[in-house]
């Protein structure tokens, strides 16, 4: 089992012709995962490796039925290619787009409240189901279907993670990007719930940093609702305060939401964070 | 982005928030001016970005014109936290009668734009948010991106109980808004928010930064960046699409996505190592940005030991190779490199490297020890 995409996940790209759009097709489509359509204004009509291309979101929906987006748009076109989403009922949005302004994502967000989409992102590396389907930019190869979840706010450290998982033959049920912004459409606390519930999932890692006080609510919620063991790990322990580390939402602003508040706190309910990647196999074994 | 305050009160009275009548001055006649113009007493304001202003003496009222030649070349001459101070606000010193808190800013929990306010003003407002929360009112946007009436009016009777206030406080709180929402604020802050002798209403203090990813869309704000506060070495990897932030250590460090990066980071203190600094060479890393990540890293004497931690996805490992052979025939690389690749196309890479006669890791606790160990020697 999984979370959130499968074999039966039938995927959009939009943005599907850029430069990034175009690599990824390629190597999701390699992968398995079943690309139904692509979408690039003013492309329509067009194929690209068997895929048919769309003017719009819409028109993509009622010839090919996608249940699932990613974006590959540039920053400037996000909040726009977000909304064709959820105007056309899409479930689940995966935007890849670093760089959005703020402001955009409160507006997407204002519009998501009330809606059936998901959003997955801004600024993070996809999802990926083992076996079955991968919706992003991580690469394909190093994972292994398994019980081990892996939940993160970064990109390549969960490639790490995940790398020294399957080195130690602890295949992965699902991997979710969150991003590495202010604001994202799906928290920790939303991906431990799913996670929760899928009966393929035994065990869970979640890989967070410093800035905002997401791990903090990660705690609290699984103080009173987490039934399956966590292994955690915290990256910035070494940042210098007030410096943005690369992500734009990795800035420790107050003590709450530097390393070792929230290292502190997430070992008070119970989660084993380790002090290296490397060591999360281990600590898995041993819940 | 930051600017300064003088730049934010210019920005307050286009939006039509009242402020104490005054200007920046360069240099004492200047000063003299402005004081003469406005009368006294007057206040006079270091502008700097950094904080710790009144602490440090950068804020003082003067009665009379030999009193502000005194104090003006005496701030004049500080340095706040490492900054000199190029010019000096002066405005008419105001009748304080009592201080408030207002700010517009993201709530990047609940996703939405937020005004805080405060009947407790001048404080440090996260020091009130933490002791007496209940002093603290909050007015959600729901992402709306202006003031709603019914809401707003709510919202206000808790803050003022006279009409006049009431007026005076929401045209302050509709032109905080205006200017946030039309130049993608990431906060704009009145602190405190004064109320004089004749019951008028004046922002005392401006604070504004701005989105960074949003500036394209404002490119008028570019030209009030203060250069001085930002690091050479920092802004010239930015022109390279590269993130980089100098830190204390000896080991210099490459590494590709942000994550990554500062979990290499803490890896090198967790072996007992003090990294020079962090640096994001992003995705689709070219040998270019390699090569140009390598000559920042170099310009710090300090650094003993250079790590590259590359987990190839995007990021081709053949790539980072090519770069770093370029990099060896370009320029004078004294410190030893320790070189961690895998993922995407490793095997080239590693053959390539080796070529070029550098070793290469496949694990990063074994590089990171490495660096550490040669860091030291």
């Amino acid at each position: 089992m999984s979370i959130l995409i499968d074999q039966n996940t039938r995927l959009l790209i939009q943005g599907i012709t850029g430069r990034d759009g175009s690599f990824h097709a390629q190597r999701m489509l390699e992968y398995g995962t079943k690309v139904v359509a692509g979408v690039t204004p003013g492309k329509g009509g067009q194929s690209i490796f068997g895929v048919p291309v769309f003017n719009s979101v819409a028109e993509a929906q009622k010839k090919t039925r996608p249940n699932a987006a990613v974006i590959y748009v540039p920053a400037r076109f996000a909040k726009d290619a977000i909304l064709e989403d959820v105007h056309a009922g899409i479930e689940l949005v995966i935007c890849i787009t670093e760089g959005i302004p703020v402001l955009d994502m409160v507006e997407v967000m204002g519009i998501l409240r009330g809606s059936k989409t998901r959003l997955i992102g801004p600024n993070c590396p996809g999802v990926i189901s083992p076996g079955k389907s991968k919706v992003g930019i991580m690469p394909g190869h190093i994972h292994q279907p398994g019980p081990i979840g892996v939940v993160s706010r970064s990109g390549t450290l969960t490639y790490e993670v995940v790398y020294n998982l399957t080195l130690n033959r602890l295949g992965q049920s699902s991997c979710v990007g969150l991003g590495g912004d202010p604001i994202i459409g799906t928290r920790f606390v939303d991906v431990l719930e799913l996670f929760m519930r899928d009966p393929g999932t035994q065990g869970i890692v979640m890989v967070g940093e410093i800035g905002g006080e997401d791990e903090q609510r990660a705690a609290q919620w699984i103080q009173s609702n987490a039934v399956k063991p966590i292994v955690g790990f915290i990256a910035g322990r070494s940042a210098p305060k007030g410096k943005r580390m690369g992500h734009a939402g990795a800035i420790i602003s107050s003590v709450d939401t530097a390393a070792e508040s929230k290292i502190r706190i997430l070992k008070e309910v119970g989660v084993s964070v380790v002090d290296s990647p490397d060591e999360i196999p281990a600590a898995l074994q041993q819940g | 982005m930051k600017i300064h305050e003088y730049q934010a009160v210019e920005l307050f009275r286009k939006f039509g928030i009242p402020v104490p009548e005054g200007r920046v001055a360069a240099d004492l006649a200047e000063a003299q001016a402005i004081a003469g113009a406005i009368g006294f007493p007057v206040v006079l304001k270091a502008q700097v970005l950094s904080g710790g202003r009144g602490k440090a003496g950068g804020v003082a009222i003067v009665a009379n014109s030999k009193e502000l030649k005194e104090r003006f070349l005496k701030i004049k001459n500080l340095v706040i936290q490492g900054y000199p101070i190029e010019r000096i606000l002066v405005v008419r010193a105001l009748a304080i009668q009592k201080e408030f808190y207002v700010a517009v800013t993201v709530d990047t929990f609940k996703n939405d734009v937020v005004l805080i306010a405060s009947r407790q003003g001048g404080v440090d407002i996260e020091e009130t948010a933490k002791k007496s929360p209940e002093k603290i009112q909050k007015y959600y946007f729901n992402g709306r991106r202006e003031l709603e009436v019914r809401s707003w009016a709510d919202f206000i009777q808790t803050l003022f109980p006279d009409p006049a206030s009431q007026m005076a406080f929401s045209k302050i709180a509709g032109g905080l808004v205006e200017l946030f929402q039309r130049y993608d604020c990431s906060l704009a802050e009145i602190n405190p928010l004064v109320i004089d002798s004749q019951g008028r209403f004046y922002a005392a203090d401006a604070k504004i930064s701005f989105d960074d990813n949003a500036l394209y869309r404002h490119p008028e704000l570019l030209a009030l960046r203060d250069l001085k506060y930002e690091d050479p070495d920092e802004l010239e990897a930015k022109q390279n699409d590269l993130s980089f932030v100098k830190m204390e250590g000896n080991v210099g460090c490459i590494v590709n996505g942000a994550g990554l990066a500062m979990a290499t980071l803490d890896v090198i203190g967790l072996l007992g190592g003090r990294p020079a600094n962090f640096l994001d060479v992003g995705g689709s890393s070219s040998p270019k940005k390699v090569l140009n990540a390598l000559r920042i890293i170099l310009k710090n004497t300090k650094v003993k030991s250079i790590l590259i931690n590359i987990f190839g996805g995007i990021t081709r490992c053949d790539d980072i190779a090519q770069g770093i052979l370029e990099a060896k025939k370009q320029l004078d690389i004294q410190p030893p490199l320790v070189v961690r690749l895998t993922g995407t196309n490793e095997q080239q890479a590693k053959e390539l490297l080796a070529g070029g006669g550098i070793n290469t890791f496949s694990s990063m606790r074994e590089a990171v020890g490495k660096a550490v160990v040669l860091a030291r020697t």
